[in-house]
């Protein structure tokens, strides 16, 4: 049963590294090898933790705009103007680079992911320009660099073809 | 059959009276349990739904100078970010003034005529994905998140308050998304309710030292707005539909 076993084992780890890891390694939060949105740039901790928001603000939310707009129920917990508000970034793909949007902040993931979202087909993307402070132009990332996540990638096929050869090595 | 000669408004009315004794009835239920937890009338807390413990509305004065009207539709356009096309024959219009005249005495009188939050909304009974809808506390809307723009409620307003976007939209207000393929209305300021502050047409007449709008909770007979309904005679447009309009005038 081995051979199979270590044919599953070698398509895992050959899938993970063509789909950059996505689905299995989103949990990773920070230490993943997905995309490294960048921080918000006001701001310095999310309402809920960075694992918990890259896998579950789409449900956070779907549920309280329902709340919102059908209930009146305003002022609770998530809200998607205040992640505008956070998390827009000048970019120069944008207006030239001279309006803070929300847009290279989710098109980060969403590319990645190759996720289309309509929010901003009515919600405005465009957040009020920060007042005062000296923030740098563009916001320091999340995770690891592009470097990183190689060595972390490396890293990992190295351990399970190691872990193989402990057993008695890969298919004969 | 007898009941094919009658007309259909009286079909209709009958369904209508059946179902205000529901609502009453619900509302007394509803009502008992607020009492419960102390609340009534006036400010809402944060987080906490709308409730039918309010019935929001407002009182026109039509007899105001007419020129006052013309600041109600340029102060929904600046609070909603509506206005501006080049094609006045599609683009949105939330609020519009209106001048009648009765050809038989010659009177005349201009009024601002947009969404009346009925009481018994027909484009909420007629949208086939729920989007179009009321909140407890009598405020029509449409969730643009299910709206699939078919504009069955446009056709079902006896008031044509109701506008299909059919261009891009850019730049809206943080408040108000608007989005091309959607049905959209006045709110009555909505945003602005919660907040427990006036819509924005009622504060820019009030800032021009004009009380030509009054609005308020209907169901607070201590309020301003019911004070004014009991203390004058008011029309609703078309009250004969029986989809009691929570939008009052006073003078035509």
């Amino acid at each position: 049963m081995r051979l199979p076993n270590n044919i599953l084992g070698i398509a895992f780890i050959a899938l993970t590294l063509l789909l950059g890891a996505g689905g299995a390694y989103a949990a990773e939060g920070t230490n993943g090898i997905g995309p490294n949105p960048a921080k918000a740039e006001k701001g310095e901790q999310c309402v809920e933790p960075v694992d918990d928001m890259r896998r579950y603000h789409m449900n956070y939310l779907k549920h309280q705009r329902d709340e919102t707009l059908r209930e009146g129920i305003r002022g609770k917990k998530y809200s998607l103007n205040e992640c505008i508000d956070c998390h827009a970034a000048k970019s120069p793909d944008v207006a030239g680079g001279n309006i803070r949007t929300i847009k290279p902040f989710c098109a980060e993931c969403h590319q990645f992911a190759a996720v289309k979202i309509d929010c901003f087909e009515c919600h405005t993307g465009i957040a009020s320009p920060i007042k005062k402070g000296n923030k740098p132009p563009m916001p320091s990332k999340h995770g690891k660099t592009d470097q990183e996540k190689d060595a972390l990638v490396f890293g990992m096929l190295e351990n399970y073809l190691k872990s193989k050869s402990d057993v008695g090595g890969v298919a004969e | 059959m007898n009941s094919n000669n009658l007309p259909p408004i009286t079909e209709e009315k009958i369904d209508i009276e059946r179902r205000r004794l529901l609502a009453s009835g619900g509302a007394i239920a509803i009502a008992s349990g607020i009492m419960l937890y102390g609340g009534g009338a006036g400010a809402r807390e944060k987080g906490q739904p709308a409730t039918s413990a309010q019935r929001w509305g407002m009182l026109i004065d039509t007899t105001a100078d007419k020129s006052i009207w013309d600041t109600v539709v340029t102060a929904c356009k600046r609070e909603q970010g509506w206005g501006g096309g080049n094609n006045p024959a599609t683009d949105p219009q939330w609020v519009r003034k209106v001048s009648i005249k009765n050809k038989s005495t010659g009177a005349e009188a201009t009024l601002p005529v947009m969404c009346q939050h009925c009481a018994n909304p027909p484009c909420v009974d007629v949208c086939p994905t729920g989007a179009s809808m009321q909140r407890a506390d009598g405020i029509v809307l449409v969730d643009k998140h299910i709206c699939i723009g078919c504009r069955y409620c446009m056709m079902a307003c006896p008031y044509s308050a109701r506008s299909f976007v059919h261009e891009p939209v850019h730049n809206q207000k943080p408040h108000m998304p608007r989005g091309m393929g959607t049905v959209e209305s006045c709110t009555m300021c909505v945003h602005r309710v919660d907040n427990n502050q006036q819509p924005a047409c009622v504060e820019a007449l009030e800032a021009k030292g004009s009380k030509a709008i009054i609005f308020g909770d209907l169901n607070d007979p201590d309020s301003e707005i019911s004070r004014a309904v009991s203390a004058h005679v008011t029309r609703r447009i078309r009250e004969d539909l029986g989809v009691e309009p929570g939008v009052h005038y006073k003078g035509i």
